[in-house]
């Protein structure tokens, strides 16, 4: 007989899963946070390397000389911003035209969900003005990108100064195969989103925006640049994305290559790279690096003007000059070019970058973990949840054959119902954690001495907290409770429920995944009626938000104090509603509308009576 | 009269070149420089554009990305433009196939090609062929979709000698790995040079700074340094060919086969092959072409070249030409083993089951 139809052998089998079943799961947590942590270990890591040939090993000499009158420009577009107010559009318009580009504009409206700190209303107006440089002898059919944003204050003058410097310089050159467009955005994302919408003639986010006249083909490559000093210690590389999506790894190692090349300094997450791995410091510093990138990938928002573009499947990173406290410093004409050398590599691709790793982790500039070495570390906290579903589906099965054939009957039903009033029950608070907050800010507005945004922050808060309540409260209303293998059977429906969803939010977004996993997979895995609420509470995910944020400022080295991050955890959550309505980010839907429901049937496991 | 023998001690009339470079995109720049240097060098001493036919699979001097549009270096620092101004390119970007390779080698052809496209050649032509671009062992990869193996090649070759479309064949190939093209070769009358063994990757010359790529191989670089100092009456042989780009300057060995060649590679000069030379003596006597000619066939040496040529040779084993790293074996059990292992396998079936099977066996 076969291995799972001969009872014996099936009793044999199932014999072994009850009895060890709860020391495998542990042992498979433990050895899935080991594996993890093991992620950042050098001789665990590979080094990083170029995959794509054409932009081979071949360096050219880059010639860019005006840095200095980069700098002028950047101070003559700080002075005209502080004088308009806002994003100078005439005279950059002239400015990119006596260079020699085509220069068009776009004009955008924006009616935010409800204003968040930064802009402190409804309604975001603003330009992009974008230049194209037509490449002299090839079709227009393929486009580079250079944006830099226009902010406001004194950030980012040098940028722009850079910027414009570059296309004088770019524009006398013949190589030049793919047109190269040179864009200024106003208002960071909102303005990008708009521009990006416009180009590809979609709208997916319900913003408002005048069409381009000007377009340069299907865009291969985007760089983003941030400078707001006249002179750098380093260079920071910034790659996490919308949703945690990464741009093709060749971006990162070209990158890297130029760095040594120029001789500059280079980072990630802001953090040098050591050559010490084997000692305890070093580990700490490349795990540190690792999970800087971890909760910056999970929070799901773009971390730099050039996030917006991976949705295109337009490889883009930020570059960011750090003016730190060093003795060495690296002025403009060095950074451009930098510049001018990634353009000319980026220049010689002949299809977009594909050949290396979409999917990877970097616990520094120089070593990646590749999907293939971090997806085992989920798969194993993954186990955990189908072990204990298979234990359940045992136990019930078990259980079943004791009953009386008359009674059995009768008890099927029954049996089902008051889980899918609990269903139904759970979901309809994650719309209402999802939709009332937004909804209802003018009512909370009114009654209350708060903000708009504190309003939508406190009533998401206040539904999650009420959302504690129900098992309470609906028991009252439901009956036909309580039957003493009910619970059971309510574990296994969210059990698999929570598996499918994790898995699903692992192969998109990994660290996301394995975060929520972190905390939720103890708890679904080890919850009985009689368990501790308080635990519960502990590892819900909220909590666990409010942990990440603490972590996160810890790893920036910028520790806060719980009131600071009480604040700090507020903001948060503002920002992910808010990054959700006007770019598409997805990590509050999910934690609303699926995550929170999720745990809320596990919380009425608690009090099953 | 008896002089007339020298004029045509080398068998050949006329001369012909194929030369292919079968790799596109920008960073394969150098074939297209390694195609044309040799084209230059041939075009020089003396073979005309209507002779040569150059089969380019892109187009390098108009590319987008050359900071230098309309040339092509072969030196660092712009030393030699290899794209002059007089360039006929006769196959150029999509048309380079295997098919349209094997067609102008053999001259099945449509009627509608023009002669510019064929390799008209006859049995006194000496050709050269060039080949350059990314290969492995065993096959030249043609713009990045086909290839050509060295099977292939090889009966081309044959067909060619069928048709008596040569006197004798010249081929250098220029690529990685690039001894095992000729490793089939089985027709008379030729000889080939290679960049590499089997095994071996052909390595690139220099970079360019200004231009951002690599300009030449090493092996058609020192190979067209070689050229340069030919000129169309120099009596440099092919032994002196054969001596280009050691291993302490090309890093991979090049090889050659001349055991397919009748003559001595010593007596070859490279104007032979390389170049156009007519052979003329002035003389003040008169000749009197009014008798008959009175056929010299008997003493003439150049019958016995003829005879030779109508035998076909055997096809030698590749590994006597060639010196190719040892192919490992496959390591296998010693006997012994076997029979133990079977002895063993039998006295624990009879110890399991007893003894009575046996008679079941026997």
């Amino acid at each position: 007989m076969g291995l799972l139809s001969d009872p014996n052998r099936r009793r044999a089998l199932t014999n072994l899963l009850t009895r060890l079943n709860a020391p495998i799961c542990v042992v498979c947590y433990l050895a899935g946070v080991m594996w993890f942590m093991g992620l950042a270990f050098e001789p665990f890591t590979l080094r990083t390397y170029m995959s794509e040939n054409a932009m081979g090993s071949t360096m050219v000499e880059e010639h860019f000389p005006a840095g200095e009158r980069a700098l002028a420009t950047g101070r003559e577009f700080a002075a005209h911003k502080k004088k308009v107010g806002g994003m100078p559009v005439n005279w950059l318009v002239k400015t990119m035209e006596s260079r020699g580009l085509e220069v068009f504009t776009q004009s955008f409206t924006r009616k935010l969900p409800f204003p968040d700190e930064n802009k402190e209303r409804y309604l975001v107006r603003g330009t992009n003005v974008y230049g194209i440089l037509r490449a002299p002898r090839a079709s227009r059919t393929e486009a580079l990108v250079l944006t830099a944003p226009c902010s406001q204050g004194n950030a980012n003058n040098q940028a722009v100064g850079l910027l414009l410097g570059l296309a004088q310089y770019f524009r006398s050159q013949v190589y030049w195969a793919k047109d190269i467009i040179f864009l200024v955005n106003e208002h960071d994302l909102i303005g990008m989103q708009a521009w990006l919408e416009g180009y590809h003639h979609t709208n997916t986010t319900g913003g408002d925006w005048s069409p381009l006249h000007g377009r340069g083909g299907s865009i291969q490559a985007s760089l983003s640049l941030e400078l707001s000093s006249d002179v750098i210690t380093s260079l920071d590389l910034v790659l996490e994305g919308l949703n945690g999506q990464l741009p093709n790894l060749d971006l990162a190692n070209l990158f890297h290559a130029f760095c040594q090349k120029i001789g500059v300094l280079c980072t990630i997450q802001g953090k040098l790279q050591r050559n010490d791995w084997e000692s305890t410091s070093g580990y700490s510093h490349s795990a540190q690096t690792m999970m800087l990138m971890v909760l910056k990938q999970a929070s799901g928002r773009p971390w730099g003007d050039h996030g917006l573009f991976l949705r295109y499947h337009i490889e883009a990173a930020t570059i960011r000059g750090i003016n730190s406290f060093r003795q060495y410093k690296t002025d403009t004409t060095t950074i451009g070019r930098l510049l001018e050398g990634m353009y000319r590599k980026l220049n010689n691709l002949l299809e977009r970058l594909h050949q290396s790793y979409f999917f990877y982790l970097m616990p520094s500039l120089t070593r990646f973990v590749s999907i293939g070495y971090y997806m085992p570390a989920f798969g194993l906290l993954a186990v955990i949840l189908l072990l204990r579903a298979l234990d359940l589906w045992v136990q019930l099965g078990a259980s079943a054959p004791g009953t009386e054939d008359g009674l059995a009957e009768r008890e099927q039903d029954p049996r089902f119902l008051p889980l899918l009033n609990k269903l139904v029950i759970s979901h309809m608070t994650g719309v209402a954690l999802y939709c009332l907050p937004v909804m209802s800010q003018e009512m909370a507005v009114q009654h209350f001495p708060v903000s708009e945004t504190e309003a939508v922050v406190l009533t998401a808060i206040a539904i999650y907290t009420a959302g504690l309540a129900l098992p309470h409260n609906t028991h009252r209303l439901l009956q036909g409770e309580g039957t003493e293998h009910g619970w059971r059977v309510l574990k296994l429906v969210a059990l698999l429920y929570l598996a499918v969803l994790l898995g699903c939010t692992a192969l998109i977004n990994f660290s996301l995944g394995f975060i929520l996993a972190l905390s939720l997979v103890p708890i679904a895995a080890f919850i009985t009626p009689p368990l501790s609420a308080a635990i519960m509470v502990l590892l819900s995910p909220g909590c666990t938000l409010l942990y990440c944020v603490l972590i996160f400022q810890e790893l920036q080295e910028t520790p806060v104090s719980l009131q600071d991050g009480w604040m700090l955890f507020l903001s948060v959550i503002s920002q992910g509603i808010l990054d959700h309505s006007l770019y598409g980010s997805l990590v509050y839907p999910l934690l609303a509308l699926l995550i929170y429901p999720c745990w809320l049937l596990l919380w009425n496991i608690l009090f099953w009576k | 009269m008896a002089k007339a023998g020298q004029f045509f001690s080398s068998g050949h009339t006329n001369n012909w070149a194929v030369l292919v470079c079968t790799s596109r995109f920008w960073f394969n720049y150098r074939h297209v420089a390694n195609t044309l240097s040799v084209y230059r060098s041939v075009k020089r001493l003396g073979i005309p554009d209507s002779h040569i036919v150059l089969m380019l699979a892109d187009d390098m001097a108009c590319n987008h990305r050359n900071p230098k549009p309309a040339t092509v270096f072969s030196h660092k620092n712009m030393e030699l433009n290899v794209y002059g101004d007089d360039v006929e390119v006769d196959y150029r970007g999509y048309e380079v196939t295997v098919e349209n390779f094997l067609r102008v080698l053999t001259g099945r052809l449509p009627p509608s090609t023009p002669r510019s496209k064929r390799l008209l050649s006859d049995d006194r032509s000496n050709i050269l062929i060039y080949l350059t671009g990314h290969g492995g062992n065993g096959f030249l990869k043609f713009q990045d979709s086909e290839e050509i193996s060295n099977v292939e090649l090889a009966d081309a070759f044959e067909q060619m000698w069928t048709k008596r479309r040569y006197n004798e064949l010249l081929f250098i190939i220029d690529t990685c790995q690039g001894a095992s093209m000729y490793e089939r070769f089985y027709s008379p009358n030729i000889m080939a040079l290679a960049s590499s063994q089997v095994g071996e990757d052909s390595l690139s010359h220099q970079p360019d700074l200004a231009i951002g790529v690599h300009l030449m191989d090493r092996y058609t670089f020192y190979l067209l340094e070689f050229l340069e100092d030919i000129h169309p009456s120099s009596t440099t042989n092919m032994k002196d060919l054969f001596k280009v780009c050691p291993k302490s300057q090309c890093v991979s060995t090049p090889g050659h086969r001349t055991d397919l060649f009748l003559r001595d590679p010593g007596s070859v000069l490279i104007t032979d092959f390389f170049g156009s030379v007519r052979k003329v003596e002035i003389t003040t006597d008169t000749i009197n072409l009014t008798a008959p000619m009175v056929h010299l066939e008997d003493t003439r040496p150049v019958r016995e070249l003829r005879t030779e040529i109508q035998t076909y040779m055997d096809q030698l084993p590749v590994a006597e030409i060639i010196h190719q790293k040892p192919k490992q074996k496959d390591w296998h059990p010693p006997d012994g083993f076997i029979l133990g292992l079977w002895t063993l396998i039998l006295l624990v079936f009879f110890k399991t089951y007893g003894i009575k099977h046996l008679k079941h066996i026997f």
